[in-house]
């Protein structure tokens, strides 16, 4: 094959075409980042042209203007089965979390809404490993029990692209075709495809967002990059992390002590 | 700062392997410092944290930092980390030792092109290291760099290290491992990671960071036979379009393909793309979408090749095995065998040998423990389609599911022959093309209960019934066998355990010709049954005729409960033999209360959800 990104595009159709042979009640998450265009465009591309299956957009309402804009036309342009149902309000969220985690919350309650309102049995999702520490430990077919908690500490075994696709009842899946992208590799995709993007992502007056989130809890990070080249470029040089504006990350309390707490030396 | 990397260039998998208390962690934590990959900060960060809490700082605590910001666990899991050096990106795959955790280090070493084997200077090679490198062997990982850990407790002695060297590299070759290169080197004080050393005037050979500048990038197997395995099968139209994923070779418009096990032949007509010029050709690594010239049946699981190189087909494979789960594996017991997207209900024939991975001799033992390798004959119900691990790494491999996980992997041997079982010759139906021309599956419906309990009464019924609704069916009743095929048997134990099987091949034939088959046979023993269950495989319901020793005495339609209490009949079930009623058996008739009819509704009810023909998925693309 030629290229790198050659074969993650391929990867990643092999394990959506897998999630679609193997599970009869598909949805994918589509947040309208990068990340997620670039899932619906591998989704095309697996199924020749349209997505089978219903994209669900976690709605709080917060977004940001041309957020929602970029939704409404995509949805049409490519002619999305969108599912946009409003998250449940900040109100029925656990109270004892930092308020930035509490509207992250949100979308926890509204995927758990659609799976009861939808009867999803797999939902994919555009999680990456290189995006965040506990996601570097992710499967690519990741069980979820009745709550839709992830026991990281029992997964079953992935090897040689032999998913677990057989579950008890009760459980759903999560597909995380994106699993082994970079974010660089995210952007050059976006520049070979042509793959449209909301436009916060683009420098303006000295800042732009790396990680695009609701209004009022993503901030934008200082940088001049207006084109996608210039991303790749700043990318490439950048030890910052993806998620630095991402105010729920950095909320909660200090991750050394937390080690500590659990029994670690 | 780490050099520009030029355009694209793929990070090189690398798995840390090693016994837990060899200093996996604090090398990778250094590595990142000496490469220049920690972000901003992050070193004076954990440094303040160590005062703060009054530690001393620990390399090992990068990695944990990275692991922990947003969970509270402990290395249980393989985790990635990115690094550059001057010469490539790569991604660090750091593996947990833990023994309770091999499932982990088996996910994250199986997508690795290399492996940096840690072992301590001073111990020497730990079982559990053994048992890392032996599995890096059976998951294909050949390029492997051993770093020799800890040399300043050795004084940095040269003497010490070679030794320690020896006795990995004799080790690593006989599990047929030739080390890129064995370096001394202290990960705690940084020495011979990225630079050379002082404290290792005597060291000629490369630091770590140029021993995996070495590796060689795995290369896309496009000089292998073609394999093509069938993913699913999607209509647009009229059209029906194959895709699934190039494994090894190429394939062009116009070659003519055949598929495995079926042995249909075909040409590709065209490969279909959403978006794009449409190639006239693909190799191994390509997810794909194609058409045929002929309007064959190919469904997920079936793999094309070309015809004369096409894979082996057989139904007994000679595997070489890891088991990951809690449970031993042994002789006899059922699992699923997953050849890539192929699925088949098979059993374990035989467990050959354990092997003792310290001296690579055998254990002894007859079951397969979690975290043993071993070597086992699989048994599948129908074909397989194959290729050994020598032929070819990539379809030469499978795992085997057992309950809802993945619990095992595998590469072929070989064909296991000289049994009846092996099957040359494949059908030219598929049975898949006799479920939609009969409306259901075949299979077998298995009634377990005393004499008496209504077996044979039932089953008669039932097969009126059925057979009035349309379906293929007849009934097996163990007395009218015992006339014919079983004729020759008694009731010894032995006989009887043949008559079981017997009858349960005889039905497995019914069910493979699309029939249902209703089995009467007092079927006392839970083992015998278990093995009927193993021979039919998938579609095998059993079903407990539940009435008590005193309703069936009381009944005593044949006098035969009058005779056995009178001592005349030895080895009666129930009265002078036992009766192993199933644990968890598929259905329970309970006739001793419930009306013959409402026995009947339970057991259609259990027929058509258990071989009533599945409404494939509506409006695949279209």
């Amino acid at each position: 094959m030629s290229s790198h990104l050659d074969a993650l595009e391929s990867q990643s159709i092999f394990i959506l075409r897998e999630a679609y042979s193997r599970f009869s009640k598909l949805g994918m998450l589509w947040s309208l980042g990068k990340d997620s265009n670039v899932m619906i465009w591998l989704a095309r591309k697996a199924f020749l042209g349209r997505v089978p299956f219903p994209v669900m957009h976690l709605d709080t309402g917060l977004e940001f203007p041309e957020t929602y804009a970029f939704r409404e036309r995509f949805t049409k342009e490519w002619k999305l089965d969108l599912i946009a149902d409003a998250c449940p309000p900040i109100e029925q969220t656990d109270p004892t979390l930092p308020s930035g985690s509490r509207l992250a919350a949100r979308k926890s309650l509204g995927l758990k809404q659609a799976l009861e309102r939808y009867a999803f049995d797999g939902i994919i999702a555009g999680i990456r490993r290189d995006e965040q520490s506990t996601r570097a430990k992710e499967r690519v077919f990741s069980p979820r029990g009745d709550d839709g908690a992830w026991d990281f500490r029992d997964q079953p075994p992935e090897f040689w692209d032999h998913y677990n696709t057989d579950f008890p009842p009760g459980t759903h899946v999560r597909i995380h075709p994106l699993l082994q992208w970079t974010e660089v590799d995210i952007w050059r995709y976006i520049q070979r495809e042509g793959i449209p993007v909301v436009p916060l992502y683009f420098a303006r007056n000295g800042k732009r967002f790396r990680s695009l989130g609701e209004e009022g809890i993503t901030l934008p990070i200082d940088s001049d990059a207006a084109t996608i080249a210039d991303i790749i470029a700043e990318l490439e040089t950048t030890k910052a992390p993806e998620r630095a504006g991402r105010t729920m990350d950095h909320e909660a309390e200090d991750s050394f002590e937390r080690l500590r707490a659990s029994g670690y030396m | 700062m780490s050099p520009r990397i030029k355009d694209a260039v793929p990070p090189l998998p690398i798995v840390i392997v090693g016994h837990v208390d060899h200093g996996k962690s604090t090398l990778i934590g250094r590595l990142l410092h000496e490469t220049g990959s920690l972000a901003d900060g992050k070193l004076d960060e954990l440094k303040g944290q160590s005062d703060r809490r009054r530690v001393d700082f620990e390399w090992s605590f990068v990695m944990d930092a990275l692991q922990i910001e947003r969970d509270q666990g402990i290395t249980l899991d393989t985790t990635r980390i990115w690094l550059k050096t001057r010469k490539r990106p790569y991604v660090i795959i750091d593996a947990p030792g833990h023994k309770e955790f091999l499932r982990n280090m088996v996910t994250g070493a199986a997508s690795a092109d290399a492996a940096v084997l840690v072992v301590d200077a001073v111990q020497g090679l730990s079982e559990q290291t053994r048992r890392h490198a032996y599995l890096l062997s059976l998951l294909g990982v050949a390029q492997v760099v051993v770093a020799v850990n800890k040399m300043d407790r050795l004084d940095w002695a040269e003497a010490g290290f070679r030794a320690t060297a020896e006795a990995v590299s004799g080790y690593l070759a006989g599990i047929g491992i030739e080390p890129l290169a064995v370096v001394p080197l202290s990960a705690r004080e940084g020495d011979n990671l990225v630079r050379t050393s002082a404290n290792l005037p005597w060291w000629q050979g490369p630091t770590l960071t140029e021993a995996l500048d070495q590796v060689t990038p795995r290369p896309q197997p496009v000089d292998l036979p073609l394999r093509f395995p069938v993913q699913d099968v999607y209509r647009d139209g009229d059209r029906r379009i194959l895709v699934g994923r190039i494994e090894t070779g190429r394939l062009r418009v116009g070659d003519r393909v055949r598929f495995q096990p079926t042995g249909r032949e075909a040409s590709v007509a065209g490969f279909e793309t959403w978006r794009g010029s449409t190639p006239i050709a693909a190799g191994a690594g390509q997810s794909v979408a194609l058409t045929l010239d002929d309007d064959l049946f190919v469904e997920r699981g079936h793999v094309a090749g070309h015809p004369g190189a096409a894979q082996h087909i057989g139904s007994r494979i000679a595997v070489r095995l890891f088991w990951l789960d809690r449970d031993p594996l042994a002789a006899g017991d059922r699992v699923t065998v997953r050849l890539g997207t192929a699925s088949y209900g098979a059993v374990v024939d035989k467990v050959v040998r354990v092997i003792d991975v310290a001296s690579l001799g055998t254990t002894g033992t007859e079951q397969v423990a979690g975290g043993d390798v071993a070597e086992v004959i699989l048994r599948s119900h129908g074909a397989m389609a194959f290729d050994t691990f020598a032929d070819n790494p990539l379809t030469g491999r499978g795992v085997l599911v057992r309950g809802h996980r993945v619990a095992g992997g595998f590469v072929i041997e070989g064909a296991a022959a000289a049994s009846p079982n092996v099957t040359a010759v494949a059908q030219s139906v598929e049975p898949a093309e006799v479920h939609r021309r009969n409306g259901h599956t075949g299979g077998v419906l298995w009634l377990t209960g005393l004499s008496g309990a209504g077996k044979s009464t039932l089953a008669m019924a039932l097969r009126r019934r059925l057979f009035e609704a349309g379906w293929q069916v007849y009934t097996l009743d163990g007395d009218n066998l015992r006339h014919g095929l079983c004729g020759d048997l008694g009731f010894s134990d032995a006989d009887r355990s043949e008559n079981i099987r017997r009858v349960a091949e005889a039905a497995k034939l019914f069910a493979d010709a699309g029939t249902v088959a209703i089995v009467s046979l007092i079927s006392p023993r839970r083992a015998d049954r278990d093995a009927a269950r193993a021979i039919v495989g998938d579609g095998f319901r059993e079903v407990f005729i539940d009435a008590s020793v005193e309703v069936c005495a009381g009944r005593d339609p044949k006098g035969l409960y009058r005779r056995a209490f009178a001592g005349e009949l030895p080895g009666f079930t129930g009265v002078s033999a036992p009766y192993e009623a199933p644990e968890a058996p598929d259905l329970t008739v309970p006739t001793a209360t419930l009306p013959l009819e409402d026995c009947l509704d339970l057991l259609e009810r259990e027929v058509t959800a258990g071989f009533g023909v599945e409404r494939r998925k509506a409006g695949r693309l279209g």
